[in-house]
């Protein structure tokens, strides 16, 4: 527990410093969230969808792009949450050694680990808000229910940090991170009802799909997107709100380990 | 006088491996204290706990009367320490990672941004301020690092091995900042493993090897001791710690 009281608002410092890098850095820390989900639209929404005539979602049929474009901002949360935990962190950690200069600070490592998460939390955010704003000026969301993907977006920023730190702190070498990328994050991709309804995949698969913590937010935003808010939803909103804390906990636990010997 | 640090039977132990085995020392304010040894004697190790970022395994180190093991926050926030191998932030320039260090320290960005200009003046950094860290020499990010660590006016000043590949010039002036700063009053522990710059600079110092202390005492009153008065602290140095390679 003295690792939960180690925190303090001096994690801000750490966020702060991050902010900085990508202030500096805006044509390549920005530009590219704001692009990214417009790529995927383009290429699945129109070009998939122009094969697609209707697609399910709790009875309710719509076209494909209005399917799809919920999963891309939860696929913007994700990809930017937890991608600047694994290989961010990893770098600032055992490359330019931010940490260790950080440690000479009065920040303690729990207030640096804290501020890398609330870092990739930030980063997911904004890429969600990115698309966000993108489809719902092409129409494809309806509000003010819409408004619940923001707190979607933040818990789930937080768990994907969270995972991101985690993955960090249990990988040797920088070439391990490619293990999660395949195992967790590729799967999360495709079979989280992103570019496709799960209800009509093999009751294992889909039983398998449903232990994916990316399943349940691209829930909660298409419930949001499409306003049909369900009270069913409550499992979703449990599932993020328990597992979000554990795996912060997690991650710092086992990178202070990693760290501080 | 009381002295500012004080160390009490200091162990490090990694598993089975005793890097520090029972240390003992004490620093008065405003005193240059050096910590020499050959490769792998625990000196390191020894600031590394002093200056809050290693647990320490047994003992323990009073700084300005708190205790390491208790208030790591208010004794680091005392504290200036200028690492063996640069750890500048990379993703900065030179100035930059000064504001950047200060508000690790709570110091609001106007403040930070003043005491970086006026550093930045201080170690003739002025014509390199706008520059990548990266692209700066050895010496130029030697300056920096010892820069960085008085960004918070610190009360205690730790340098682990300051000079170590520097030319005579970035090593002098590192040494004319050494002065200044016992001048203002500044504790300053020393790890090095020039005997020219311990003798030079150190008010007192300590043998380090294979985590003990094996000799401390003034560099003139070492050379009386162990050299009859005659020859150097590196004559001292080689007596005391054999001369077989270490790693």
């Amino acid at each position: 527990m003295t690792l939960l009281l180690n925190i303090s608002y001096r994690a801000w410092h750490v966020w702060r410093r991050n902010l900085d890098v990508s202030r500096f850095s805006w044509k390549t820390t920005i530009l590219p969230p704001l692009l990214e989900p417009m790529l995927y639209i383009v290429a699945f929404g129109l070009g998939v969808g122009a094969y697609v005539a209707q697609v399910g979602y709790r009875g309710r049929m719509t076209d494909y792009l209005t399917f799809l474009a919920p999963g891309m901002i939860a696929l913007g949360v994700l990809s930017h949450a937890i991608f600047e935990c694994m290989y961010g962190s990893f770098v600032r950690m055992r490359y330019q050694r931010t940490f260790d200069a950080m440690l000479c600070t009065p920040l303690l490592i729990e207030d640096i680990l804290a501020g890398e998460i609330l870092w990739g939390a930030t980063k997911g955010l904004f890429a969600g808000m990115a698309v966000l704003s993108v489809i719902s000026v092409w129409g494809l969301a309806v509000f003010p229910s819409s408004l619940l993907i923001l707190p979607t977006a933040v818990i789930s920023g937080l768990l994907f940090a969270a995972f991101g730190l985690l993955f960090a702190s249990i990988s040797p070498y920088i070439e391990n991170l490619n293990l999660p990328t395949f195992f967790f994050i590729n799967p999360m991709f495709f079979f989280s009802g992103t570019f496709f309804p799960i209800d009509d995949l093999p009751r294992w698969l889909k039983a398998l799909a449903m232990l994916l913590p990316l399943t349940h937010t691209v829930d909660l935003m298409r419930a949001a997107a499409y306003g049909i808010l369900e009270a069913r939803l409550w499992v979703s909103v449990a599932y993020l709100a328990i597992l979000t804390p554990i795996v912060c906990y997690a991650a710092i636990f086992l990178m202070k380990r990693r760290l501080i010997k | 006088m009381k002295p500012i640090i004080q160390a009490r039977a200091l162990i490090k132990r990694y598993g089975t491996f005793v890097a520090v085995a029972g240390v003992d020392f004490e620093v008065a304010p405003g005193e240059c204290f050096g910590l020499l040894g050959p490769n792998g004697a625990g000196k390191t190790t020894t600031v590394h706990m002093v200056s809050c970022v290693l647990p320490i395994t047994d003992g323990d180190i009073q700084i300005a009367g708190l205790s390491a093991r208790n208030e790591p926050r208010r004794i680091k926030a005392m504290m200036g320490v200028c690492p063996q191998e640069s750890n500048l932030d990379t993703d900065f320039s030179v100035l930059h990672n000064l504001v950047a260090y200060a508000r690790y320290f709570d110091i609001p960005t106007p403040e930070a941004k003043r005491r970086a200009e006026a550093l930045v003046d201080r170690f003739r950094l002025r014509d390199k301020a706008a520059q990548c860290v990266d692209d700066l020499s050895g010496g130029l990010r030697k300056r920096l690092l010892v820069a960085r660590a008085m960004v918070n006016n610190p009360a205690i000043i730790m340098l682990d091995e300051p000079t170590t590949g520097l030319d005579p010039q970035s090593k002098h002036q590192i040494w004319d900042e050494v002065r200044a700063m016992k001048q203002a009053g500044t504790t300053v522990i020393l790890t090095t493993h020039y005997m020219e710059e311990a003798s030079l600079l150190c008010d007192r110092l300590i043998i380090m090897d294979q985590g003990r202390i094996i000799e401390s005492g003034t560099p003139r009153g070492l050379i009386e001791k162990h050299a009859a008065g005659e020859g150097t602290l590196e004559d001292v140095f080689l007596k005391l710690t054999g001369k077989e390679l270490r790693e």
